[in-house]
């Protein structure tokens, strides 16, 4: 992939916004990679969480919000519990959905029509709730 | 001693055999579940977003009630118990989202309410060697393998509940009962979470890297505290067996129902039943039903 860093890119108005809602300073990453290294999804992810915060620092927006990985993302804290420098990952993951959600076009992630009876007959309250807060504006 | 008890939405409905074996037992040991009065759903998620304070009314108004009504407020389900226990941290160390969050709901709550997990009462209040004299079923020789998750441990400095790597509390619980805890890597890995409605065939995935795990080191059963987990490892084992031809199946058992079982508790109330991988007939083969 080739990617373009300019003066005007790093540390624009994309990454100041991930860190105003995710309250984490995205400098203090260091790149170690212990987040990936223990995230029990990054398997499904295109791009590792020490990717996605990478790109982000450097005000890559379309490549973050193209990524899969804050929607897959499933808040378990490992990551956040893991950072040798304190930063709460999982709180940037969560920004990076925000960011989408909070857009007046509202791109939900998830619609109620389109799970099926049976799963719903089956599924707990629990999952679909939370689900939705994590998926939907 | 009396605890204020709050259910949490799955366990009214879903998880009946977390709800109903944990009452039950609570009453066979001596301490009184009090139901939280006119509750409402928790939220199901901590908020991470900083500016997210709206969030956090649901578990501020259920504190702020348990204050009315007592002092400890325990819950059974591991989600709500992460929700409430992270949201009282923060109304008692953040002056300012305390004020906003108290302005909103209109009430005066301060975070002096105690959070306490099910499993935490059995430790610290009554002593798990307090258990041990009052078994009535032997279920000694059971493997079976704790499965932790992530919603009791993290983030360990707002859940000060047990080592966040290598805990311990419910090793020491089954060994109570007289169960054989099975270590296994993956007891404190994700289940999936709620990506069983986002991205179900992840979630899949991190139930069969689980549930292998815990079979390779020979548990004959795997035990939760949540019924997320719950769900994640017990229903799916039906999608795990249509990609993994092999996957030989484990009955996942909520660690109420064990300690049930153990307390000689009549089978109807632990609703073994509700359990998607049927657990009975391992129970059997242990003489235990």
């Amino acid at each position: 992939m080739k990617i373009e860093v300019s003066r005007q890119k790093v540390h624009s108005e994309f990454a100041q916004k991930v860190e105003e809602i995710s309250g984490q300073n995205l400098f203090a990453c260091y790149q170690c990679g212990n987040c990936t290294a223990g995230c029990p999804v990054s398997f499904a992810m295109d791009l590792g969480p020490h990717q996605v915060i990478r790109f982000s620092l450097l005000g890559l927006e379309e490549e973050v919000l193209e990524s899969n990985t804050f929607w897959i993302c499933a808040s378990c804290l490992q990551c956040t519990s893991r950072c040798p420098k304190g930063l709460d990952i999982a709180r940037i993951m969560e920004a990076l959905r925000l960011v989408i959600l909070r857009k007046k076009e509202r791109l939900d992630r998830l619609e109620v029509a389109e799970l099926s009876e049976e799963f719903l007959e089956r599924v707990p309250q629990i999952a679909l709730i939370s689900g939705f807060r994590k998926f939907s504006s | 001693m009396e605890y204020l008890y709050f259910p949490g939405c799955t366990l009214y409905t879903k998880a009946q055999n977390l709800d109903e074996a944990g009452r039950e037992c609570a009453k066979v040991l001596g301490f009184e579940l009090k139901e939280l009065s006119n509750w409402t759903c928790c939220g199901a998620t901590f908020p991470l977003a900083k500016d997210n304070i709206m969030a956090l009314a649901p578990p501020a108004r259920i504190l702020a009630k348990a204050k009315e009504e007592g002092s400890a407020l325990t819950t059974l389900c591991s989600v709500c118990f992460n929700v409430i226990k992270r949201t009282n941290q923060l109304i008692k160390g953040d002056e300012e989202k305390r004020e906003k969050i108290n302005t909103f709901i209109e009430m005066d709550y301060q975070g002096d309410v105690r959070v306490l997990h099910y499993l935490e009462i059995l430790k610290q209040e009554m002593g798990f060697d307090a258990i041990k004299g009052t078994l009535k079923r032997d279920l000694q020789g059971m493997k079976v393998a704790p499965f932790y998750g992530c919603m009791l441990l993290r983030p360990a400095e707002e859940m000060e509940f047990d080592d966040k790597e290598a805990p311990t509390i419910f090793e020491e619980f089954l060994e109570s009962i007289a169960c054989e805890p099975v270590d296994f890597p993956y007891k404190i890995e994700c289940c999936g979470a709620f990506q069983s409605v986002g991205a179900p065939e992840v979630a899949t995935e991190c139930a069969y890297a689980i549930l292998n795990s815990a079979l390779k080191n020979g548990a004959e059963a795997v035990t939760t505290t949540c019924p997320l987990c719950q769900f994640n490892l017990d229903s799916r084992q039906r999608e795990i067996r249509e990609g993994h031809k092999d996957f030989p199946g484990i009955p996942i058992i909520y660690f109420t129902q064990l300690l049930g079982l153990a307390l000689g508790l009549s089978v109807e109330k632990l609703d073994f039943d509700l359990n998607d991988v049927d657990p009975r007939p391992l129970l059997r083969e242990k003489g235990l039903l």
